[in-house]
């Protein structure tokens, strides 16, 4: 038995683990009951438990092919991110969609849909998805595609891990001339002006905003707006031209200890988010970033997820549709930044146009923040989800460890159909996680 | 970065996984060898589809010494560096009880080693150049009630790497020992291991590589162990053999 959480470190559980390093250890852990596919443990809640069997899928992580021309990789579930990265990145290629962590596996990518700072662009992870191959319950393997059952491929995009495992998918990489990244950055007064930085750059490959939601008042949802681009050999100074994918490695830091509780509170965080805005603000303008600071600043600090002290932390995350965006957001900053609970970093992303059977995105605007895992906390979450519910939101798994079934059910009309799908292909027998069993998937 | 081929015999084995792409990392084109190499279909695309290196697959079985010197002089090349992964624990029970099943954890853990390694250090001493490295373990260092009959195979691989790398000394050839210590791999899950002692198959990799560049004769590789067993070493008998270590 062993002790796992996700990465908020809440809840906790005693799991079985079993490592699969073939998919005959799949099929093997399949016959064994009832069990839920773990990637890097980089969901922040529950998606990844289940005490009676969690199968960790980082033993299965080689990769199978790759065309140098097209771009197109084959690769294990356990691979991460940053072993694609690592790999391809020096040969020109880069990963068609990223969250902001590297380490993340592939089959987590996938079983979240996980989006980037480019959904208004390119989509979710899904789109660069072309194949999956998928274990069901009795131990059986199908290749499933946007033409090859496409009813389950869809639902295994986002359907997190609820509808087999996923052993091995074929991804599109996308070619990149550089390892650096143009990065155009605004210093914006209020919420307002950090939505108008989005519509105006919509051509825009990259874009997110840093809100300071410790700020209110006339400084209600300042923020530090920031849009990037691939850079070109052009855009880079002289003496990188004929290196272009080297950048210098950083050494990362380590959070060595659990923070006790006081060292978080209205103070330090509207403290962390005044200084972060002002230095912001003071750097905005254009600046090239090597690709591992611009999308991955927090890996940089390994363990940063003990800056919240043993009890962990939630992260709450919803996305407004275009049209209640304005009004929905200003709302939900206005409650955090009055109840004075802060978070360090809030995010904003713009995403584009999304039709999925039960992954996150739609169209709309997203807000991410994290709370100390605290009563405080809980109580100020349910505001912010009838907030969320009475704006037409709806929430992202991936980061959820306490939403009410209610909730989530009242907020995604597809719920109803995503568990009626899993009762009558039995595949709710095989596949069950602590979330999907709080949310009754 | 580049150099000469590695062979990893042994394959399949997580370790030894992280292993072969460690070297094939730094440019070395791989070999790798085991029994039904069909197995190791997938890891040959990993090494070359990660690395672009060549990779060719080599079937071995450490059980049979008769076929250990074609074996040696069936490789495409003789390799710049062999490590030997080669092991088996089997179930403590089951080889005192039962001879022959300790006779196979002998075999396997010493004897096939030993044998193999013997042809590649005569085929290097000609030739004047290698590393060979022997994966052994600290089990090796004392014997234990708890699990003599593998430590015993060990100490014997240990004692044969120690004779050969005195033999090599001055043939241009380097022998290697490592003893792991505890490491997170397919044998020992399920056991109960305490982290601070334990490493990933990776940090293995690591070490064997930097071991194997700065010419290392002897590693541990979490060095708490090297600390830990000088001092499992040094209990005098008669109170050894009243604990329970
Ligand atoms: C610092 C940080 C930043 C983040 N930023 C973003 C972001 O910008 N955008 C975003 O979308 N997400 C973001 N996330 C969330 C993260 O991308 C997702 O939670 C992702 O699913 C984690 O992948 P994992 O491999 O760690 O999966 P895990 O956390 O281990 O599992 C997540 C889900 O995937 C399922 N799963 C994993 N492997 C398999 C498999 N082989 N077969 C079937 N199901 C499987 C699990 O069952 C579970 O439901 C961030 C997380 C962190 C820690």
């Amino acid at each position: 038995m062993t002790n796992l959480s996700g990465w908020g470190r809440f809840p906790v559980a005693e799991c079985r683990v079993i490592r699969a390093r073939t998919q005959t250890d799949v099929a093997r852990a399949l016959s064994q009951g009832p069990l839920i596919a773990r990637g890097n443990g980089r969901a922040y809640g529950d998606s990844a438990l289940n005490p009676d069997l969690t199968l960790d899928m980082r033993g299965m992580d080689r990769m199978l092919s790759f065309d140098a021309e097209t771009g197109v990789l084959v690769a294990e579930a356990g691979v991460l991110l940053a072993d694609i990265i690592a790999a391809f990145l020096p040969r020109g290629w880069f990963p068609g969609v990223t969250p902001g962590t590297k380490f993340v596996s592939l089959g987590g990518a996938i079983a979240a849909d996980v989006h980037g700072k480019n959904h208004h662009v390119d989509g979710a992870f899904g789109s660069f998805v072309d194949w999956i191959d998928l274990m069901g319950p009795d131990g059986r393997i199908t290749r499933v595609s946007r033409d090859h059952q496409p009813e389950l491929f869809g639902y295994t995009l986002g359907g997190m891990g609820l509808t087999g495992v996923i052993l091995r998918a074929q991804i599109r990489l996308r070619a990149v001339q550089s390892g650096w990244i143009v990065q155009d950055s605004y210093a914006t007064r209020t919420l307002e002006e950090a939505i108008d930085v989005f519509e105006d750059h919509l051509d825009w490959l990259y874009s997110v905003a840093w809100i300071d939601c410790a700020a209110q008042g006339a400084h209600l949802g300042r923020s530090i707006a920031m849009l990037g681009r691939h850079a070109t050999p052009e855009d880079l100074p002289e003496a990188r031209r004929s290196a272009p994918f080297q950048v210098k490695r950083k050494r990362s830091l380590t959070m060595p200890i659990d923070l006790p509780g006081f060292a978080l509170n209205r103070y330090t965080v509207h403290a962390f988010n005044t200084l972060y805005y002002h230095l912001g603000a003071w750097k905005a303008g254009r600046t090239l970033v090597d690709w591992d600071s611009y999308f991955y600043p927090l890996d940089a600090i390994r363990d940063w997820n003990r800056i919240y002290g043993k009890r962990g932390f939630f992260q709450f995350q919803c996305v407004l549709p275009t049209d209640s965006a304005r009004t929905g957001l200003h709302q939900l900053v206005q409650c955090i930044a009055a109840s004075g609970q802060g978070s360090f970093l809030s995010v904003l992303k713009r995403f584009g146009a999304q039709d999925s059977r039960f992954s996150f995105p739609q169209a709309g605007y997203t807000l991410a923040l994290d709370f100390p895992a605290n009563d405080r906390s809980l109580a100020l979450m349910k505001t912010l989800d009838r907030i969320t519910l009475d704006h037409g939101g709806r929430f992202y798994l991936a980061k959820d460890s306490r939403m009410p079934s209610e909730v989530f059910a009242e907020a995604d009309p597809r719920t109803e159909a995503f568990a009626a799908m899993r009762r009558e292909t039995g595949l709710d027998a095989a596949f069950a996680s602590l979330q999907s069993q709080r949310l009754g998937l | 970065m580049s150099g000469g081929p590695v062979l990893i015999l042994g394959a399949t084995s997580g370790m030894a996984r992280e292993i072969a792409r460690t070297f094939a990392a730094a440019g070395h084109p791989i070999q790798l060898a085991a029994r039904n190499v069909g197995r190791l279909a997938d890891d040959k695309a990993d090494l070359e589809t990660r690395h672009g290196i060549a990779v060719t697959l080599h079937e071995f079985d450490a059980f049979d010494l008769d076929a250990h010197k074609a074996f040696v002089d069936g490789l495409p090349a003789l390799p710049a560096i062999a490590v030997c992964a080669v092991g088996a624990m089997g179930q403590h029970e089951e080889n005192i009880n039962d001879p022959k099943a300790g006779a196979q954890v002998m075999r396997a853990n010493f004897e096939g080693p030993a044998s193999i390694l013997g042809h590649l250090a005569n085929a290097m001493e000609t030739r004047g150049s290698g590393t060979l490295v022997g994966i052994s373990s600290v089990a090796g260092d004392r014997g234990r009630a708890s699990n003599y009959v593998y430590g015993a195979a060990k100490a014997g691989f240990t004692a044969f790497l120690s004779g050969l790398r005195n033999r090599l000394a001055h043939k241009g050839v380097h022998v290697v020992t490592v003893k792991p210590g505890f490491v997170a791999t397919a044998m020992t899950e399920g056991m109960d291991l305490p982290e601070k002692l334990t490493a990933q198959p990776v940090e293995v990799a690591n070490a064997i590589r930097s071991a194997v560049q700065s010419q290392k004769n002897v590693i541990y590789v979490r060095p708490i162990w090297r600390l830990i067993m000088l001092v499992i070493r040094a209990i005098p008998e008669p109170i050894f053999k009243k604990t329970d270590i």
